[in-house]
């Protein structure tokens, strides 16, 4: 028997369009849309309002307008590098290598919360620290703090409702002082956190501010021993309150920390809070009691001061989940929501034109310098 | 009848499509979502590695254990149109994981697993090129949604319309 040289008659149009294939033929239709459905709901398509990273950071957009290439929150800042010098101490609650004795390189970011790049250094501005530890073998420990004491905002949703209710008015430029004041009024836990914050008062300048985690995180010893822990850098230079009003520079806070590393490095302890049973983890709007267990993990020196430019800080997402084995995220609902805006945040950034930041170093790191012979 | 395919491509094809199909969804909610987005991405990542592997070994059993042939009667048009598509989908199948591994590269992320495993960058890194590569990775990966819809449709076409073994080769 021969190979039949004509095609088959099952694969005809008229066969398959044939009144009894019709059901099925819409069964296999119904089953594609079917999926299709699933998958877009699965997206969020059929629900475009919910909030979403998206969202937010278009939210961020609206009240700061948009500044090609900034990060679209802590828009002013410069790149530092420096070292970690850990002691030892924080292994007894994680086994994560940074908290090994000896040191680590670390690269990270000074900046000021908000979404405008060119904003005017002030005193009561959030100011931001954030590092990344270079652990062995590609591992990396990322952190993102601030010089508050709590978060003012629980969770995701009043965050965004905060950044809606902080939009500058069309008419005036300003935000309406009374969606503020609305936007509080329904959240007693913003009006108690900000009552903790402007109790503690804000430092002179970015060397001698704590700067806080905030959100609590499990730290897993060697053991298996599972730990909430909040950490923060506290500085060793001394607090000396901030001046009531500014400097009149523009850039006086970052130009104070530059001269102040030109003449040494300037240095942190990373301080672990132990949480016991009961404290909260879920919120970080609400302190830990004041007498818990403090765990001084070692030493943060930042030596050098470089403008933001390719491929140093300015192109890295401090996402706070970037973490070692050894520190897991808490049930803290504004952990993956941050993780997840950051990512938004620079995805947009990365592939848009890049103009020179704010601030500018003049003087080069002293490796630079090469000896040449005469 | 159609010979049926080797017990081995049967087991890769399955689990696979299985893989496959939970990491494009996870991938798609992961994106929109804000409470559930690190516990997605968490899966995402070693789920991709684990796919590379798979599609690597898919296709060195495919090279050594050919796929059964096509019915004889089969129309030229459809015959192209079933091999065309499976190639394409191993080009996805390979291309979305590169691309997400290279994308993290480029970004500059640890690349984490498990615990402390971590995989070495592919790429430098670079903001212009992870800028080019997170869409890129986003339209492959509806890319292969829609190459899996057909994939489907046509399946069920052989099994219920065409009626010509095609279906069971691969369920059997």
């Amino acid at each position: 028997m021969s190979q039949p040289s004509t095609d088959d008659p099952r694969y005809k149009l008229a066969s398959i369009l044939a009144p009894p294939q019709l059901a099925r033929l819409g069964a296999i239709g119904a089953t594609l849309i079917a999926a299709t459905a699933a998958f877009a709901w699965t997206g969020g398509y059929f629900s475009p309002n919910r909030l979403d990273q998206s969202r937010m950071i278009d939210a961020f957009e609206a009240d700061n307008g948009v500044h090609p290439g900034f990060r679209r929150n802590h828009a002013k800042g410069v790149c530092v590098d420096g070292t970690f010098d850990s002691n030892g101490a924080g292994a007894r609650v994680s086994k994560a290598q940074v908290f090994q004795p000896g040191r680590v390189p670390v690269f990270g970011r000074f900046a000021l919360s908000g979404g405008v790049p060119m904003v005017a250094d002030a005193p009561t501005i959030v100011r931001s620290l954030a590092l990344n530890f270079s652990l062995p073998d590609g591992e990396a420990w990322r952190t993102a703090m601030i010089n508050i004491p709590v978060f003012p905002l629980k969770d995701p949703r009043a965050f965004y409702e905060q950044l809606v209710a902080s939009r500058p008015d069309p008419k005036t430029g300003h935000p309406d002082p009374q969606a503020l004041a609305a936007f509080v009024a329904h959240h007693p836990e913003t009006a108690q956190a900000m009552a903790i914050i402007h109790a503690r008062g804000f430092s002179s300048a970015f060397a001698n501010a704590t700067y806080n985690a905030l959100n609590a995180f499990l730290f897993t010893s060697a053991a298996g021993v599972a730990t909430p822990v909040r950490w923060s850098a506290e500085p060793v230079d001394a607090f000396v309150p901030a001046p009531t009003a500014a400097d009149g520079d523009q850039n006086y806070l970052f130009e104070s920390l530059i001269a102040r590393v030109q003449e040494a490095p300037a240095q942190w302890h990373l301080i672990l809070t132990i949480g016991q049973p009961g404290d909260p983890t879920d919120d970080a709007t609400l302190p830990w009691p004041a007498d818990r267990e403090r765990i001084d993990a070692g030493t943060l020196s930042v030596t050098h001061i470089t403008a933001e430019s390719d491929g140093n800080c300015r192109d890295v997402n401090f996402d706070p989940l970037v973490l070692p084995d050894g520190i897991a995220p808490s049930d803290d609902p504004l952990l993956s929501a941050r993780s997840a805006a950051y990512s938004t945040s620079f995805t947009r950034r990365a592939g848009e034109p890049k103009t020179p930041s704010a601030i500018q170093t003049t003087n080069q790191p002293a490796t630079s310098q090469t000896a040449t012979r005469p | 009848m159609i010979k049926p395919f080797s017990l081995l491509s049967r087991l890769l094809h399955w689990t696979m499509a299985i893989l496959i199909l939970a990491m494009l969804f996870i991938g798609v909610a992961m994106v929109s979502s804000l409470s559930d987005y690190h516990r997605l991405v968490s899966i995402h990542k070693p789920l991709g590695i684990l796919i590379l592997i798979l599609v690597a070994a898919r296709l060195a059993n495919r090279l050594i254990n050919p796929a059964p042939p096509l019915p004889a009667g089969m129309p030229p048009l459809l015959r192209f149109a079933a091999h065309a598509s499976h190639w394409l989908l191993y080009g996805l199948m390979f291309a979305l994981p590169l691309v997400g591994w290279g994308m993290l590269s480029a970004a500059g992320y640890p690349i984490a697993l498990i615990g402390p495993f971590h995989l070495p960058a592919i790429l430098p890194h670079d903001a212009v090129l992870y800028a080019v590569l997170r869409p890129l990775h986003t339209v492959l990966a509806f890319a292969l949604f829609a190459t899996f819809l057909a994939h489907l449709g046509a399946a069920l076409m052989h099994a219920v319309v065409f009626r010509d073994g095609v279906f069971q080769s691969m369920t059997r």
